[in-house]
């Protein structure tokens, strides 16, 4: 029995959407070094929809392979749908995390949670 | 596959096997039964005694088998703690970064009334004997500080320890699980009371181990049934694993120069090729270290990342980090010699095998280098640090 389901372990070897996006206009950030995991999540939201989503992550295996799969379920999705995204919808789509790491998918959770307000306050400003 | 994880485990030496198999085989009598056949199984326990005592400088009588070091920490911890007891003693010595055989033993004392002083180990990882010697009160009852670090592979001044306790007349124990077999150990010039060790940590099987118990000093079973190792710790003995046991131990300690001369030519390569990579350190003391022990920090990223990345190139390690513990927190060694949590998240530990070679060392040193790079190449924290946004560390 291997530590991580075979999608994990495909997530963390190969990381989809790695890196930053200069002219995002929402990010977040989610964790802290003290506890091992810090997730940044950047948007490019236009017309309600995640146009590009990437992002950079200090942490486990489990926190890459959630941050990764956490890009893929939101890319190209409406606002609508990217609100209602949950980690355990992250662990799912994953094949499932050991139980000590769900902690990690909460991560990806709370980061693109934090992106999305980002956003949202960003826009309310444009808007005053 | 490089097996660079020798502190956690170590492979059964083929002197081992084939004695733990022989003994499987034919001498599975059981040594409390008078006839020959059991008496055989017998035989074959005393002979280990004897060989194993000689290897520590004790004597047979003084040696009690166990099931391994966890099981020989307790013993030693509660036989002390019970003798204390007795005499209105309920204060224990000991440091901040013993294995948690000690430690969880210790925790439980102070819920049962004891007090434990926890020695700082400074950032050399090493224990200070005036500092014992100042922490030893009236009615101190035991001093127990390990030989050398699981982690960090620090060897502690047990010598100049046991000398202070014994001019104190205060027990001492020592878990001595990773210096046996690696390192030289006598009881008699170390003044020690009680030792704890290990068969799986020097190429002997698992679950087997011995405490090693002066003459003379008050010691408990732990376990209540029959009277086996003379009313110490009853249940039918493991004769294979014993008998494999002290095989391993004899070729360990037959070879131990030449073992320890080849690895600290490696360890010397292997650390000065890490240190190459930038905003890393080595963990503990250079010097005072067990010849195979190599223990790194590196800034910005997390251990357990870096372990799974080098399993991928087929190289076995350990990490301190919270995600390797299933706690929150990293390991209780790192924070202990003053590691802050950002940094003790990105440990490494590697622990060479005695027939470790040139080629691999350069692979392992070329691994980590490659894998550190690329996870800071998309670690935020690290982003931070080279945008210095947060200072560096290390
Ligand atoms: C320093 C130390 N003490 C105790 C132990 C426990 O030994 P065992 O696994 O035989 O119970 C270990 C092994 O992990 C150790 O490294
Ligand atoms: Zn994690």
């Amino acid at each position: 029995m291997a530590l991580y389901s075979e999608k994990v372990m495909d997530h963390f070897r190969n990381p989809r959407n790695v890196g930053v996006i200069e002219d995002a206009n929402g990010v977040g950030l989610a964790g802290n070094a003290k506890c091992g995991d810090i997730m940044k999540m950047y948007l490019k939201i236009e017309d309600e929809v995640v146009q590009d989503v990437k992002f950079e992550t200090f942490g486990c295996g489990s926190a890459i392979a959630s941050s990764s799969m956490a890009t893929e379920l939101i890319k190209g999705q409406p606002l609508s749908e990217v609100r209602k995204l949950t980690n355990q919808a992250v662990a799912e789509a994953l094949d499932g995390l050991p139980a000590y790491k769900m902690h990690c998918s909460v991560l990806a959770e709370e980061a693109i949670q934090a992106a999305l307000q980002d956003y949202e306050s960003r826009m309310t400003k444009e808007d005053n | 596959m490089i097996y660079a994880d020798n502190a956690a485990t170590t492979a059964l030496s083929p002197k081992a096997l084939s004695v733990l198999v022989h003994h499987a085989k034919n001498t599975w009598g059981n040594p409390s039964s008078l006839y020959a056949h059991g008496q055989e199984a017998k035989e074959v326990l005393e002979q280990a005694r004897t060989q194993i005592a000689r290897c520590i400088g004790a004597k047979e009588r003084e040696i009690i088998f166990t099931s391994g070091g966890s099981e020989a920490d307790n013993q030693a911890i509660l036989s002390a703690a019970a003798w204390g007891k007795q005499k209105g003693k309920r204060h224990i010595v000991s440091s901040a970064f013993e294995h948690h055989a000690v430690l969880h033993t210790l925790q439980k004392l102070e819920k049962e009334g004891f007090e434990v002083t926890y020695l700082d180990v400074h950032a050399d990882g090493l224990v200070r004997p005036e500092e014992v010697k100042a922490a030893i009160r009236e009615d101190t009852c035991l001093v127990s500080i390990m030989y050398a670090n699981n982690e960090i592979g620090t060897i502690q001044p047990i010598g100049e320890i046991g000398a202070i306790c014994r001019e104190k007349k205060v027990l001492f124990h020592t878990d001595a699980v990773q210096a046996i077999g690696h390192i030289p150990v006598n009881v008699v010039t170390d003044q020690v009371d009680m030792l704890s060790a290990s068969a799986h940590k020097f190429h002997g099987p698992k679950g087997v181990g011995f405490l090693y118990v002066r003459q003379g000093v008050p010691v408990r079973s732990l376990i209540e049934g029959g009277a086996q190792e003379r009313g110490r710790r009853a249940g039918t003995e493991n004769v294979p694993g014993i008998g494999a046991m002290a095989a391993a131990l004899q070729e360990a300690a037959s070879h131990m120069d030449e073992n320890a001369r080849h690895l600290k030519a490696m360890q010397a390569r292997l650390i000065e090729g890490l240190s190459r990579i930038p905003h890393g350190a080595l963990n503990g003391d250079r010097d005072r270290r067990l010849p195979g022990n190599v223990s790194f920090c590196f800034e910005g990223i997390e251990g357990e990342a870096l372990l799974l990345l080098l399993d991928d190139k087929g190289i076995c390690a350990s990490s301190g980090s919270a995600c390797t513990s299933g706690s929150l927190d990293p390991s209780h060694v790192l924070l202990a010699i003053g590691r802050v949590h950002d940094v003790a998240h990105g440990s490494l530990r590697l622990s060479l095998g005695e027939d470790v070679t040139e080629e691999e060392i350069d692979y392992i040193i070329a691994c980590v280098g490659e894998v550190v790079a690329y996870l800071r190449s998309f670690s935020p924290l690290w982003r931070d640090l080279e945008a210095g946004k947060k200072a560096f560390i290390l």
